[in-house]
């Protein structure tokens, strides 16, 4: 019975921890910030001429929602990604570990000028980082 | 506590600290990598932590990219200090030269002792940040005493030694309370006594011994690390028993082009001196 009573306070517990933690896209900062940080993003790289010249053909406005969505889709947020796969997208523009290094410090930067929170900001990282093999040297 | 920095010493600490301060007024382009990717330079002047070397190369080139770094540390513990002046160039994120000159000063005998150390390493597999394998790094110092006279007396074989290394370093996205953590593992294999200060080998100890290092940093913001090290090292003097060394240490990555690490250190026995403990200091610039 004691076992029983226990159970039910740890799986109160846990439930209620669970329902209360807000997803990552809503630490984040949600639609609003999202937008504002791919926003910021694009000027970074527009004044990154070591990397910029691989967006030179680039339909950008697409670009830009295309990023939105997928950044909105893999936070656990509202949105479908409908962009092309990582290794469709970047096939062809053989991206170096350099150019990789240098958008995601990018990316750290504009998370931090827009005070996304550091545990918000690493869980992202965590999320983005398997990607460089689907992105890099093809 | 006795202070004996030469007067060459003391002028480079002063370039030292004046392109230090420099490079925080007016940053100049290093490499791509990230913050802090590059590690620090450690005591023996491979990239690393304070005292063990991780499979990070030295500075911030990333792929196709050169960078140079220099350092200063200085480890001040109750009877000795060392102080160790390094500089090192690497490439493409996969290949490390460094250079790097020991002084050891023993304050009872009131002499000091010099090693210098060139450094080679490689990495051979993985990645530090975007793959699920570790990244994977060999190297070896090669190194020698140039007072060999101290070492030889209490009963060292050889002046020159060479240390060999392969090191597995990784960067835990997220891990702890949402912050980085960075774990370093490295496996020596060593004649060194004393790391090489007090010279090489014994009569009763000829053949490399197997030591483990380990290191683990969380990365509590971006720009700051808080850290601890671990260095198993060797026994084959007869006159003195020698100890592990331990060390806890904060790390600040100003900005891709100066850091600085202070920390507590605990050296053990040193040459019959029991409880060596006390202070680390550790500037890094780096191109
Ligand atoms: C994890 C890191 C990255 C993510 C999540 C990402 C995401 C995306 C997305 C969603 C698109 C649009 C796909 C579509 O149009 O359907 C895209 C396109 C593109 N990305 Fe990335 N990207 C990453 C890294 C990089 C890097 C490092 C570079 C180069 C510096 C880069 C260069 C490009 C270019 C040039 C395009 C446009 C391709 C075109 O014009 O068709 N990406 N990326």
């Amino acid at each position: 019975m004691r076992l029983i009573y226990v159970c039910v306070l740890v799986w109160l517990v846990t439930a209620c921890t669970a329902a209360a933690k807000p997803s990552l896209y809503q630490q984040l900062g949600g639609e609003v910030a999202i937008t504002k940080l791919v926003d910021g993003l694009l000027v970074k790289i527009e004044h990154d001429p070591r990397i910029v010249h691989h967006f030179k053909d680039t339909d950008i406005a697409r670009f830009r929602s295309k990023l939105i969505e997928q950044l909105c889709h893999i936070s656990d947020g509202p949105c479908q990604y409908t962009g092309s796969t990582m290794q469709e997208s970047h096939t062809g523009f053989q991206i170096t570990a350099a150019d990789f290094d240098r958008l995601v410090q990018h990316l750290i930067d504009v998370m931090t000028e827009l005070h996304i929170p550091l545990d918000a900001q690493n869980e992202l990282l965590a999320r983005l980082a398997p990607m460089y093999k689907d992105v890099t040297y093809r | 506590m006795v202070t004996a920095i030469p007067a060459t010493g003391r002028a480079l600490v002063r370039l030292t600290l004046a392109v230090a301060a420099l490079a925080i007024a007016l940053p100049i382009q290093a490499g791509s990598k990230l913050l802090g990717t590059g590690g620090t330079s450690s005591i023996e002047g491979s990239a690393g932590g304070g005292i063990v070397p991780w499979a990070t190369i030295a500075g911030y080139a990333s792929s196709d990219e050169w960078s140079a770094t220099a350092g200063y540390n200085r480890v001040l513990v109750d009877d000795f200090q060392l102080t160790t002046h390094s500089a090192a160039v690497s490439y493409d994120n996969h290949y490390e030269l460094s250079l790097a000159r020991q002084q050891f000063w023993i304050a009872p005998l009131q002499l000091s002792l010099e090693q210098q150390i060139i450094g080679v390493k490689v990495k051979v597999a993985g990645d530090l940040l975007y793959s699920d394998l570790p990244q994977l790094s060999v190297g070896a110092q090669f190194k020698h005493q140039q007072r060999f006279e101290v070492p030889q007396a209490v009963g060292a074989l050889r002046q020159n030694g060479i240390d060999w290394y392969a090191s597995v370093s990784k960067v835990y996205l997220d891990a702890i309370w949402g912050r980085n953590l960075l774990t370093n593992a490295t496996v020596r294999l060593t004649k060194a006594n004393q790391t090489g200060l007090l010279g090489f080998g014994s009569s009763d100890a000829t053949q490399y011994q197997a030591v483990a290092e380990l290191s683990a940093a969380l990365l509590v913001r971006h720009d700051v690390a808080i850290g601890i090290e671990f260095k198993q090292k060797p026994n084959q003097l007869a006159f003195a028993r020698e100890d592990h060394w331990k060390d806890l240490f904060v790390g600040w990555f100003i900005n891709r082009n100066v850091s600085i690490v202070a920390g507590y250190v605990d050296l053990g026995s040193i040459a019959q001196l029991d409880d060596q403990t006390g202070f680390y200091f550790a500037i890094q610039g780096a191109y």
